[in-house]
């Protein structure tokens, strides 16, 4: 939504600051975007990336032969939801959201010793 | 600092920026990347480094979810490179907004993984040992094979069925030396 106003600042600054240097520190296919300090894409292959790791730990969570694997499986979701949770604060322009993996957090451990707790007592005889 | 001119310059930008921030509803951001170019090109490049490494954490920790062939395993691929992954993808927020804010509130949730993490691998792995989650058939040793009693689910520092070897033995030594004492008595 502030889009066109980040990227005019940005590409004031970059001039300001010289692209030299953030072409020489990126790789040659974000340069440009570097250089513009409009680092949206990378933001965004970011959260393609953990897209892809909380598939595959969705697989194992449907897979998981025992009940320990699929908790393990829900506890590395809510690791990367927080994850992705910081990324979208970034690529919406809203440290705020923040907070929400404060509580995420909280939440993910409490559901992680409750399931644990679930686990042992159901195999005490 | 010393040049007055230089000073009314940077009030000004500060207004502008105070002014900025008022008006627009998520100027916080915008107002951040407006001050300077210099630290923030660092700063933003150093969120976009923590985004992709974090990420790339993320990624193998779920590989190894995925892969590894124990709930062992997989628990310990997913505290440690995920807690890794979190903690860099946290750390974005911070240096993209070059808020300080943002960084209590990273360093918050940085802390309490760090804290909570650990605590919950451990509790998944003793409840999964317990359960009798199968163990992967390579592994080397199992240090805790019937150390933990089966009733109490309490952990004993030797083998159960040693221990309880031990302590007839025990019975057995101290009855045996009560009677010679007693025979010689």
């Amino acid at each position: 939504m502030s889009a066109p106003e980040t990227t005019t600042t940005d590409t004031q600054s970059a001039a300001a600051s010289g692209d030299t240097l953030a072409s020489m520190l990126t790789p040659s296919e974000v340069t440009g975007d570097f250089a513009g300090l409009s680092t949206a894409p990378i933001y965004e292959i970011a959260l393609a990336i953990l897209g892809l790791a909380t598939l595959l730990t969705a697989i194992r969570l449907l897979r998981g032969p025992t009940l320990p694997d699929r908790v393990v499986a829900v506890d590395q979701l809510g690791f990367f939801a927080v994850g992705a949770i910081a990324l979208y604060a970034v690529l919406t322009a809203k440290p705020v959201l923040l907070s929400v993996g404060i509580v995420m957090a909280l939440i993910l451990f409490l559901g992680t010793a409750a399931f644990a707790m679930f686990i042992e007592r159901r195999a005490r005889p | 600092m010393m040049d007055p001119a230089m000073l009314n310059e940077s009030v000004a930008a500060a207004l502008g920026a105070l002014a900025l921030a008022a008006d627009a509803p998520d100027a916080y951001a915008t107002a951040a990347t407006a001050d300077s170019g210099g630290p923030t090109i660092f700063l933003e490049l150093l969120a976009a480094t923590l985004a992709v490494v974090g990420s790339i954490f993320c990624l193998l920790a779920s590989i190894g979810t995925l892969r590894f062939p124990d709930v062992y395993t997989r628990m310990q691929a997913a505290t440690k490179a995920g807690t890794l992954g979190v903690g860099c993808l946290v750390f974005t927020v911070p240096a993209h907004f070059a808020s300080v804010g943002a960084f209590a509130e990273a360093i918050l949730v940085l802390a309490f993984f760090f804290l909570t993490a650990p605590v919950a691998g451990h509790l998944i792995g003793r409840a999964a040992y317990l359960a009798g989650s199968p163990i992967w058939a390579k592994t080397q040793r199992d240090e805790l094979r019937g150390c933990y009693c089966k009733e109490t689910h309490l952990l004993h520092p030797i083998p159960m069925a040693q221990l309880d070897a031990l302590e007839s033995e025990a019975a057995g030594s101290t009855e045996g030396s009560r009677s010679a004492t007693k025979s010689a008595g």
